[in-house]
C-alpha cells in the first residue's frame, strides 16, 4: 500500500483542485486519441474519431473525458485505499471492455501534459514528482485486476 | 511509425518557435527527470550536484537540447545524421534506452508548461513521433 506525507497530500489536492473536469475532461481523451491513435479500438461506439478535427469536436469522446476524471477524482479522495476504490473498475477494463493495460500508463502520462498546459510553472519539478507517484498508484491499481 | 512529411514541417515549425529557449527547456527537462524518476540518477554519480536547475543540470540539459536542435535538422535521415552520438550512447554512456523514453516525457511536459497554447495535440503527437524517432536512432549502434 503506498504511503502518502502531509506535503504529499496536500500537492496532490493543490493540483487537482486547479483542474476544471468539465474543461479539461474533454481535452484529455482528445489528446489521448490524436497522440495515441491506436486507443481508438476501444471508442467503436463513439462515431467518427478518425480525423483530429472529429475527435476535436465529438461530444462523447468529451463526455467519456468527464467520466474519466470523476474517477480521477475518487482516487484523490481515497488516497490510502486507491487499490480497493479501483477493483471494480479494474476488473470491468479487464473483463469487460478488455483494454490493454499499457494504455493506463499512456493516459496518465497525457493527464501530467494536459495539466502542464493549464497549470504551467506551478506544476514545478517537486509537484510532478508528487503528482507522478499519485498516477502511478492510480495506473498500479488499475493493473490490479488483471489476472 | 515514420515522420510523415507533415510531422517534419510540424517538428521544424515548433523548433522555430521554441529554440530560442532551449537551455531552459533543457535544464527544466533534465532537473524534473531526476527528480521524478529517481533511478536515472544512477548515470550522475560523477555530478556534485543533481538538484533541480544545479549548474551540471543546467550544463547537460544544454548539451542534450543542441542534440535535439542538431536532429531536427538532421530530421530525413536521423539513423546517419545521428550516428557518432549513437557510438557514445552505445559504447561510452551505455545508457540503458528505455530511458530516453523518461526524458522525452520530460521534455514534452516541459513544452506544455512553457508554451501551452503551441503544443496542441496535433504539434504533440508529432513532437512524440520525432523524439521517438530520434531515441531510435540513437539507440541504433546499441547490439
Amino acid at each position: 500500500m503506498v504511503k502518502w506525507t502531509e506535503e504529499e497530500r496536500q500537492t496532490i489536492r493543490s493540483v487537482w483542485e486547479k483542474v476544471d473536469i468539465d474543461e479539461t475532461g474533454p481535452q484529455l481523451i482528445a489528446r489521448a486519441l490524436i497522440v495515441y491513435p491506436w486507443t481508438e479500438r476501444y471508442f467503436g461506439t463513439f462515431g467518427d474519431i478518425f480525423t483530429t478535427s472529429a475527435i476535436l469536436t465529438n461530444a462523447k469522446v468529451a463526455t467519456h473525458g468527464k467520466v474519466v476524471l470523476r474517477a480521477l477524482d475518487r482516487a484523490v479522495k481515497n488516497l490510502d485505499n486507491i487499490t480497493e476504490t479501483y477493483a471494480a473498475l479494474s476488473r470491468l477494463h479487464y473483463e469487460k471492455l478488455k483494454v490493454d493495460p499499457d494504455n493506463f500508463r499512456l493516459l496518465a502520462d497525457c493527464i501530467t501534459i494536459t495539466i502542464a498546459c493549464k497549470l504551467k510553472a506551478a506544476l514545478n519539478p517537486q509537484v510532478q514528482a508528487t503528482w507522478q507517484k499519485f498516477l502511478s498508484a492510480v495506473v498500479e491499481a488499475m493493473n490490479n485486476q488483471y489476472k | 511509425m515514420s515522420l510523415t512529411a507533415k510531422d517534419k514541417d510540424t517538428v521544424r515549425a515548433f523548433w522555430a518557435k521554441v529554440s530560442g529557449k532551449a537551455e531552459d527547456i533543457g535544464s527544466d527537462a533534465l532537473s524534473r527527470m531526476l527528480l521524478v524518476y529517481p533511478q536515472t540518477k544512477t548515470y550522475f554519480s560523477h555530478w556534485k550536484d543533481l538538484s533541480p536547475g544545479s549548474a551540471p543540470v543546467k550544463k547537460h540539459g544544454k548539451t542534450v537540447m543542441s542534440g535535439v536542435g542538431d536532429a531536427v535538422s538532421k530530421i530525413d535521415d536521423l539513423t546517419s545524421g545521428l550516428l557518432s552520438l549513437s557510438e557514445l550512447h552505445a559504447f561510452t554512456l551505455r545508457v540503458d534506452p528505455a530511458n530516453f523514453k523518461i526524458i522525452s516525457h520530460n521534455i514534452l511536459v516541459v513544452f506544455a508548461i512553457m508554451f501551452p497554447k503551441d503544443f496542441t495535440p496535433e504539434v504533440h503527437v508529432s513532437m512524440d513521433k520525432f523524439l521517438s524517432a530520434l531515441a531510435l536512432a540513437l539507440a541504433e549502434k546499441y547490439r
